[in-house]
């Protein structure tokens, strides 16, 4: 399968079987358009309609059709798109990530919270550290001959439960040696709580940082108000800066975008502006009944802000000057992800398990509070292997939808739990995302184009 | 090549077979969180390489 798309002034090519990526001229690109499969691995081109040939000559014609042959045969163009001799590896596995709720609450209010501003539709909590330390041990035994566990430490706010996150990590540290494993630490927070105390403990164990910030003040400041209704931007953007600026480890300003502010590029230059390099932004997630959510018709006004994000920093990269990483532009082409990884997917309900504050255990994050989902707890772990047998399934090849899409092998089938949400069924793709999903990754693929073309 | 220039070559199916290891991130997809698309991970098997 072959996807053909224009960005930036070039002709790009993603052989999907084989992840291999072509930027082709425009008599090749023109032929590839109108030969097929059958006829480059035959060698025999055939007769091309007559505009083709009055509009590039059928020398140049020839020498394109002669390099597209070499790639068939080099399995480069129209490679093999079969990947059902991997589906033995991708059944139930260790669990090697939890996500602790440490707090279901929440300083902010923020208007398009899917956590019902903390509490996930259920009581307000702190996470006890005798449940932290229980989902510890339930993930060094689960986790197998799993040596890397992750350990997200998550909300509602976590920093509202600061102790629990120190003396969770203590623990975990004094058992990895024994126990044969390598924790990773990452937290996410809204910056509101943070002191020079708690920013040199982040800085200094947490692997990486999400720090949530919207961009421009005003777009912020209109979805994440304090409690008493007033704006949070001033009163992070100054911890923010300090904790960046003490920094060696991954850390990310994340952003969330809504239909009012489709023109969210704005917001990433401005962070940028703002002092961070490692920036991403996001879609918002909400019921589609919400005013802020996104719909089809925001659709090109959001391609334009990717579009023109991507030939800015495209513009950046060539000057040298002004450049930032933008996490939906990164892809890995020399040392991405396996072909398993990429049929697996996030592993949610299979390597990837949700804590609540009283030790409940769901797929991820997204499910918890819906009750449907829980599939055991801290002490008794996983008393329903069903469930996790099902999300093992929810891989790429059970998603009979993906099969036809060019992005799979990059998306893996999406957010299981946004499938849910929104569709009804964790193996049935949003339609809306995979479309932004494509847009991204379509700029994504431009931009390395863009830089490795120069560079060579 | 005069038409083609080619910026990833490496045949995705092929690595796999050193693949599966399992020691990479998980990759949440959730927009709520920082939504990995896989391809944005780094592979952490040293044979993969």
């Amino acid at each position: 399968m072959l996807h053909m798309f224009k960005r930036a002034g070039m002709n790009l090519v993603l052989d999907v079987g084989s992840g291999a990526i072509h930027v082709l001229d425009a008599p090749a690109f023109a032929l590839l358009e109108v030969v097929d499969e059958a006829a480059m691995r035959n060698g025999q081109m055939g007769e091309l309609p007559k505009e083709l040939q009055k509009t590039y000559g059928q020398p140049a014609l020839e020498d394109a059709f002669g390099e597209l042959c070499a790639l068939v045969h080099e399995g480069l163009l129209y490679g093999d798109d079969d990947y059902r001799e991997f589906a033995c590896a991708l059944g139930p596995a260790p669990v090697k990530a939890m996500c602790l709720h440490m707090a279901h609450d929440c300083n902010l209010r923020c208007k398009y919270c899917f956590a019902s501003t903390g509490g996930f539709g259920g009581k307000r909590a702190l996470m006890p550290f005798s449940v932290a330390k229980q989902a510890i041990d339930l993930l060094v035994a689960l986790s197998e001959e799993r040596h890397n566990l992750e350990v997200d430490f998550f909300g509602g706010e976590p920093l509202m439960n600061m102790d629990v996150v120190r003396q969770t990590v203590d623990y975990a540290r004094s058992i990895e040696k024994d126990a044969g494993k390598n924790f990773r630490f990452t937290i996410t927070t809204n910056g509101l709580a943070l002191n020079d105390d708690t920013i040199d403990y982040i800085n200094q164990e947490m692997a990486n940082v999400v720090l949530s910030i919207d961009g421009r003040r005003k777009v912020h400041d209109a979805m994440r108000p304090l409690v008493n209704g007033d704006g949070s931007y001033d009163v992070i953007l100054p911890k923010y800066k300090k904790l960046v600026a003490g920094r060696d480890k991954e850390y990310y300003v994340r952003g969330t975008y809504t239909r009012d502010n489709t023109d969210f590029d704005q917001d990433v230059l401005a962070l940028f502006e703002a002092g961070f390099d490692q920036i991403s932004v996001e879609p918002v997630v909400g019921p589609p009944e919400d005013a802020y959510t996104l719909r089809e018709s925001d659709i090109p006004a959001i391609e334009e802000s990717y579009a023109r994000l991507m030939e800015e920093l495209a513009e950046r990269r060539k000057k040298k000057d002004g450049d930032f990483n933008f996490f939906h532009f990164m892809l890995d082409l020399e040392n991405g992800p396996c072909a398993i990884k990429r049929l697996k997917g996030c592993g949610s309900g299979n390597e990837y398990l949700a804590v609540t504050p009283t030790g409940e255990l769901y797929p991820c994050h997204q499910f918890v509070g819906n009750e449907d989902f829980i599939m055991g707890d801290v002490t008794r772990g996983i008393t329903n292997p069903a469930m996790k047998e099902k999300f093992a399934q929810a891989n790429l090849l059970n998603k009979t939808e993906c099969a036809t899409c060019w992005a799979k092998y990059f998306c893996s089938g999406g957010c299981n739990a946004n499938n849910y949400n929104l569709c009804g069924d964790i193996l049935a793709p949003h339609e809306l995302s995979c479309k932004l999903e494509k847009i991204r990754l379509e700029c994504a693929i431009a931009l390395q184009a863009a830089v490795l073309l120069r560079e060579n | 090549m005069e038409h083609v220039k080619t910026i990833q070559a490496k045949n995705q199916k092929q690595l796999a077979c050193k693949g599966g290891c399992g020691e990479c991130q998980t990759s949440c997809q959730s927009a709520c969180k920082t939504s990995c698309t896989v391809a944005n991970q780094k592979c952490e098997n040293l044979e993969n390489k």
